[in-house]
């Protein structure tokens, strides 16, 4: 008769010991990578050279950059940590992406050096199976999270740059010009979303408090349309401007926007309106107490 | 915390310091409604350029208190409000109609001074 014996072994135990044989294998794979330094790192630019990626920089400088890349990766892998790779990913694409490099090129040059390290794995343990199988059980979760910490970073920084950008336009687009002591005019060009309406009108309160504004000529010559919401909002930032002490008179309402305008019944009743921009300047003018004289007329009686 | 009114010519200043309380801001009215028949006052400032919130109830009462200086007689310009809190209150539908409003201290009082040389013109013009 044969008794079997099983002995048991729990499976926190079982985890744990896959962590420290994980952790030891990379070791052994970041001690194989800073061993072959040199020799990866030129195989990583000349296959980057080869695929024709950042072609915007000079052989130099990839060179010089495929280093930083390369440290930074081993130091990720050893640590096991990507907040230092995350900072240098955002650095690295605040210097790239002025100089036109693609989100398909950043993307590229990382997965090359996970080719060209998983390449020098199957090298070094073409003889043994079984190592080179465990290795890369430890070397691919973490070479995958590397790709992706660079991608998003990149991505990141885009993005960024995208948002400010819009926030430059967007700040542009909406010019507070004082033409007259203590009168403002506003002119707008453009569709008016619920986000420009809203900075607008910041800006406009904000000017009318540091010019001292009386009097302020809205101008939507160059709106082709408003809906409800923004018209109200319209409404509101007149009566906003009204507690501040100051006097707001709309101008270039297009017969199309004043149908709608009608139409959809928002009370104009609080609006100052006039036909259009040099009217309404005139207007400003009036209730500002100018009076404008042109001097040829008036020559040749004095 | 009390509000300082302060009597200058015709005129009753009211400063707020600091945020004020549902019953500092009826004492306020109150008291604004009494003395500008005690002192013949023209017109009455509230400057709320400390304030940066004002909600139902302050917007209200300001409303109010220049609705009963107007029954006494009187003008009632309310200034320096934050341009953010005066979004806020359009927002919220309280538009102080009816109310005059001005910058600052400074433009209310050209606007009361403004008011009043007009008047005297008007009253000079009914005597002659």
């Amino acid at each position: 008769m044969v008794v079997v014996v099983k002995t048991k072994v729990s499976p926190r135990f079982k985890s744990q010991q896959a962590t420290e044989f994980t952790a030891a294998l990379l070791r052994e794979l970041v001690a194989h990578l800073r061993q072959n330094r040199t020799q990866l790192r030129q195989e990583w630019a000349r296959r980057i050279q080869e695929a024709q990626l950042l072609t915007a920089m000079s052989e130099d400088e990839i060179f010089a950059e495929a280093t930083s890349v390369y440290d930074n990766y081993v130091e990720a892998l050893e640590t096991g940590t990507f907040e230092a790779l995350q900072a240098y990913a955002r650095n690295l694409s605040e210097r790239v992406i002025p100089r036109g490099v693609e989100t398909d090129e950043v993307i590229g040059i990382v997965l090359l050096l996970r080719d060209v390290l998983a390449r020098s794995l199957f090298a070094k343990y073409q003889d043994d199976f079984d190592k080179l199988n465990s290795i890369l059980d430890a070397y691919e979760p973490a070479a995958n999270r590397i790709a992706n910490t660079v991608a998003v970073g990149f991505v990141q920084e885009r993005e960024r740059i995208i948002r400010e950008q819009q926030e430059a336009i967007r700040e542009l687009s909406t010019p507070v010009l004082q033409v007259r002591e203590r009168l403002l005019i506003l002119p707008i060009i453009g569709a008016i979303d619920p986000q420009r309406a809203r900075q607008l009108t910041e800006q406009l309160l904000r000017a009318i408090r540091t010019n001292r504004a009386k009097v302020v000529v809205i101008d939507i010559t160059g709106v082709a349309a408003l809906n409800s919401v923004v018209a109200s909002h319209l409404v509101q930032t007149v009566e906003a401007s009204r507690l501040l002490g100051a006097m707001v008179i709309v101008t270039g309402l297009s017969p199309e926007i004043a149908q709608t305008l009608v139409t959809i019944g928002v009370d104009l009743g609080k609006m100052h309106t006039v036909g259009d921009l040099q009217g309404g300047i005139e207007e400003a003018e009036r209730l500002l107490g100018y009076k404008v004289i042109s001097i040829v007329e008036e020559a040749p009686q004095a | 915390m009390e509000v300082p009114i302060l009597k200058q010519q015709h005129y009753l200043i009211a400063t707020v310091q600091a945020a004020l309380t549902d019953a500092d801001l009826t004492h306020l009215r109150d008291a604004l409604v009494e003395r500008v028949g005690r002192f013949r006052s023209h017109a009455v400032i509230v400057d709320v350029t400390a304030l940066d919130v004002m909600d139902s109830f302050a917007s209200r009462t300001l409303r109010d208190l220049a609705y009963m200086i107007r029954l006494r007689g009187a003008e009632t310009v309310i200034v320096g409000i934050q341009p953010e809190v005066a979004f806020a209150m359009v927002q919220l539908g309280l538009n102080l109609e009816g109310v005059a409003t001005a910058l600052d201290l400074e433009e209310g009082l050209a606007f009361l001074n403004h008011k009043g040389k007009s008047r005297e013109a008007g009253s000079n013009l009914s005597r002659n």
